[in-house]
């Protein structure tokens, strides 16, 4: 074992802890068949996060103080599995990264575990529902928490499938509509698809390192040198060159992965469907911690990446295009959470360009801020749909900033976060993204990069706008009747609101550019790129002020022309949509219908495939060769025999069994004597 | 005087012979339940001289088991024959065919 950072028994605690609450809720409704009271659920689901909250708290203060190597706190529980060369311990290990998005996972947890004990509170199914939501939550706190926590590539692949798995009870969780529970399994199987290209990753690291192999992330990035000239060839048929790099390869495989995890394209289509979820649970699994577990990958992957541009390459226009595609088809929603769930993975996008651009730094500042904003966007909408009793469609809102004031409040400010205007937390984060995509000249048709990042800055502006005057201006559309009930919600929910927006607004100021930092005379402004230093690698490119003032301003225009034409077609003239739309005809029923991506996906790949399992390998193999030949054949086979030919060994003689007994063991005699 | 191991198996091998003739082709039940038990003893009479050729007690233990077994057996053997004869009136094993296809 390589010794690699400050041994400490804290951190095992920060993952134990949510599952401790879901193993008490998990007994007391399996085992003993028993509701808790819903004090007793709250007290216990709630505090759990929060403690780990706290522990979190507690080793960031160790590696603050302390510098360098011993940056980093590592945990060595037990051997998970010991296999010959190979063994994958059991282990955490607490660096900046890590800690970052600990931080993240455990405070922005904490904050929606509160909210969803008001938004829940409704919920009065007599199936434990309550409970088994808040054991559902606190078990994906603690699969997140392995995730990012592991030290090595099983333990984060256990925590992969783990936030997979509550992701698919959450989604489902209101089981009895259907259309629930086939999003539950939409989400479940597309992610499969993903997690078998990290599999088959796993397996080539292991495979192509021979002696060295190795599950442990320090021990790879001191192991990966030996693998970095290797080549292998690929065949005729395929463009390219004749032979990748191993690297590449390696990193297309985990990039698969990442892609499911995050919904990129071509694995995008579950995070809509995944909607179907309770509001909590949209805004904590697919909007801030789990749907980033593949940037998480890719960053704590780095040193691989570094060594593979053209997977890097590949993840950069993945995300540009991502960020592009996502952005036009939440223009046309008009369900309030499909908008916000349509920019959480244009969202993504950007992170991925910059992860692809070899700014790690940039895409995990994104990932922070995103976190914060998306988590407050997604809370916010359910505060809307709470007050409008579960009414999503914004063409039957309008008018809720007099009657839901807080809820505007913060939602304005999440929305001038995400479009980007400063000091809005969001405005940083993805400057840097846009500004290091600008300067990837490692990159082929890396200004393009750019300028798609620019566009669809603009386009997010304008459908986060559009959703915004949608929602709270105008006059309400709603119907009379239930326009007298609509009420602000209670502060168990609000709360949590103004917390993340509080932290929607400042957060951009822990990533403050250089720059900026000058001109408000703080040295040393970019705390968080200062804390990963030595954790992820970072871009080298030297950009003159000037360019990067530009920038930042041509990003700031892009924002503000978004918002004006949002402004122009909601606020001003209402008239224009429609025009708008009728003058488009085609490419309007295009984007509405989501480019019929889904329908292509059907018709190319589910109905086949569910047409080749139901008629030939349910009908034919399964019921017919396994059961009809195999099961059910051999045993008609043998009844056929005993009833037609065994039986008249039967004669009901006793002396003719004695016979035959006698002339049997003189044959077994005879034939030991032989 | 020291009887040859020879004829202890003889007389076993005898005895097992008329056992197994009696039990193949009388027709009465009790008669039949005695021939096995000619059978055991058979057995248990080889076990013995086996015993004493070899100095070994390996044979009287097998010979304790089987007495044992056999007044088992016979308990169980007999209850069936009495059995029997209570609902019809005989102890003809033809008499009891029911049992067959």
């Amino acid at each position: 074992m390589v010794e690699t950072g400050v041994s400490s028994d804290l951190l095992r605690w920060i993952p134990a802890l949510p599952l401790l609450g879901a193993l008490v809720h998990g007994v007391g409704l399996g085992l003993l068949r028993r509701e808790m009271p819903r004090g007793l659920v709250v007290a216990i689901s709630c505090g759990a996060p929060i403690a780990a909250f706290a522990v979190t708290c507690l080793a960031l203060a160790q590696i603050l103080g302390s510098a360098g190597e011993s940056r980093v706190l590592v945990d060595e529980v037990f051997t998970w599995i010991g296999a010959g060369r190979v063994s994958a311990e059991m282990g955490f290990s607490f660096d900046p990264l890590a800690a970052i998005m600990c931080l993240i996972v455990t405070g922005v947890g904490s904050l929606i575990h509160i909210y969803s004990i008001g938004y829940m509170d409704d919920d009065h199914r007599d199936d434990g529902g309550f409970q088994r939501f808040f054991a559902y939550l606190n078990l994906f706190l603690c699969a997140m928490l392995l995730l990012v926590l592991g030290d090595n590539l099983l333990v984060l692949f256990l925590g992969w499938e783990g936030v997979g798995l509550c992701s698919y009870l959450l989604i489902g969780f209101w089981y009895g509509d259907r259309w629930n529970a086939y999003c539950g399994m939409k989400a479940f199987v597309v992610n499969r698809i993903g997690d078998f290209g990290f599999l088959v990753g796993i397996f080539l690291l292991l495979g192509s390192l021979g002696d060295a192999a190795t599950l442990n992330f320090v021990e790879l990035k001191a192991a990966l040198p030996k693998i970095v000239e290797q080549t292998i060839s690929v065949p005729a048929w395929l463009p390219g060159p004749e032979s990748w790099r191993l690297t590449t390869l390696i990193g297309l495989c985990f990039f698969l992965g990442a892609c499911g995890k995050s919904a990129q394209i071509p694995l995008y289509t579950w995070l809509p469907d995944a909607m179907a979820g309770p509001t909590p649970v949209s805004a904590l699994i697919h909007a801030a911690t789990m749907v980033t577990a593949g940037v998480y990958m890719v960053c704590r992957m780095s040193f691989l990446y570094v060594e593979a541009p053209g997977a890097s390459a590949v993840i950069a226009w993945t995300g540009a295009a991502t960020a592009l595609f996502a952005a036009t088809m939440a223009i046309a929603q008009t369900d309030i959470k499909k908008v916000l769930a349509y920019s959480t993975i244009s969202q993504l996008g950007y992170m991925f360009l910059a992860a692809g651009c070899g700014a790690y730094g940039a895409a995990i500042f994104h990932v922070g801020t995103h976190a914060f904003f998306k988590a407050l966007l997604f809370l916010g909408s359910g505060a809307v749909i709470m007050a409008m009793h579960h009414e999503q469609n914004i063409d039957k809102m309008g008018g809720l900033r007099m009657r839901l004031p807080v809820t505007h409040g913060v939602f304005l400010v999440a929305v001038l976060a995400i479009a980007g205007f400063p000091p809005f937390s969001g405005f940083f984060s993805k400057d840097e993204i846009l500004l290091s995509a600008y300067a990837a000249d490692q990159i082929p048709g890396h200004q393009w990069l750019w300028a798609i990042g620019l566009v669809t800055a603009a386009i997010t502006a304008f459908y986060m706008w559009r959703l915004h005057f949608r929602t709270f201006f105008g006059d309400c559309r709603a119907d009379p009747e239930s326009q007298r009930h609509i009420h602000e919600v209670g502060w168990v929910v609000l709360g949590p609101l103004v917390v993340l927006a509080a932290f929607s607004f400042g957060a951009g100021f822990l990533g403050l550019p250089q720059i900026y930092g000058d001109w408000l005379g703080v040295p040393d402004s970019n705390a968080l790129a200062n804390f990963l230093h030595g954790v992820l690698p970072h871009p080298e490119h030297e950009i003159a002020h000037a360019t990067e003032l530009g920038l930042a301003g041509l990003a700031i225009g892009a924002a503000t022309l978004g918002t004006l034409v949002a402004a122009w077609m909601y606020l001003w003239s209402p008239a224009v949509p429609a025009r708008i739309r009728a003058a488009l005809g085609g490419v309007a029923r295009l984007v509405e219908n989501k480019y019929y991506v889904d329908e292509l996906y059907d018709a190319l790949i589910v109905h086949p495939l569910v047409a080749v399992s139901d008629k030939l390998l349910f009908r034919v193999v399964d019921a017919g060769l396994i059961d009809g030949l195999g099961a059910n054949g051999s045993a008609r086979a043998v009844r056929g025999l005993a009833a037609h030919v065994f039986k008249y060994g039967q004669s009901g003689l006793t002396q003719g069994y004695l016979i035959t007994m006698v002339v049997g063991t003189l044959a077994i005699v005879v034939w030991m004597l032989r | 005087m020291e009887i040859p191991l020879e004829h202890v198996i003889g007389l076993s091998a005898l005895l097992f012979a008329i056992g197994t003739v009696g039990a193949l082709t009388r027709r009465n039940l009790i008669v039949i339940l005695m021939s096995i038990e000619l059978m055991l003893n058979a057995a248990n009479l080889a076990f013995v001289g086996f015993a004493r050729a070899w100095n070994s007690v390996d044979g009287h233990i097998f010979v304790l088991m089987v007495i044992v077994v056999a007044a088992a057996e016979v308990a169980v053997g007999l209850g069936i024959v009495i059995a029997l004869f209570r609902n019809r009136e005989s102890v003809n094993v033809e008499d009891v065919s029911l049992l067959r296809w």
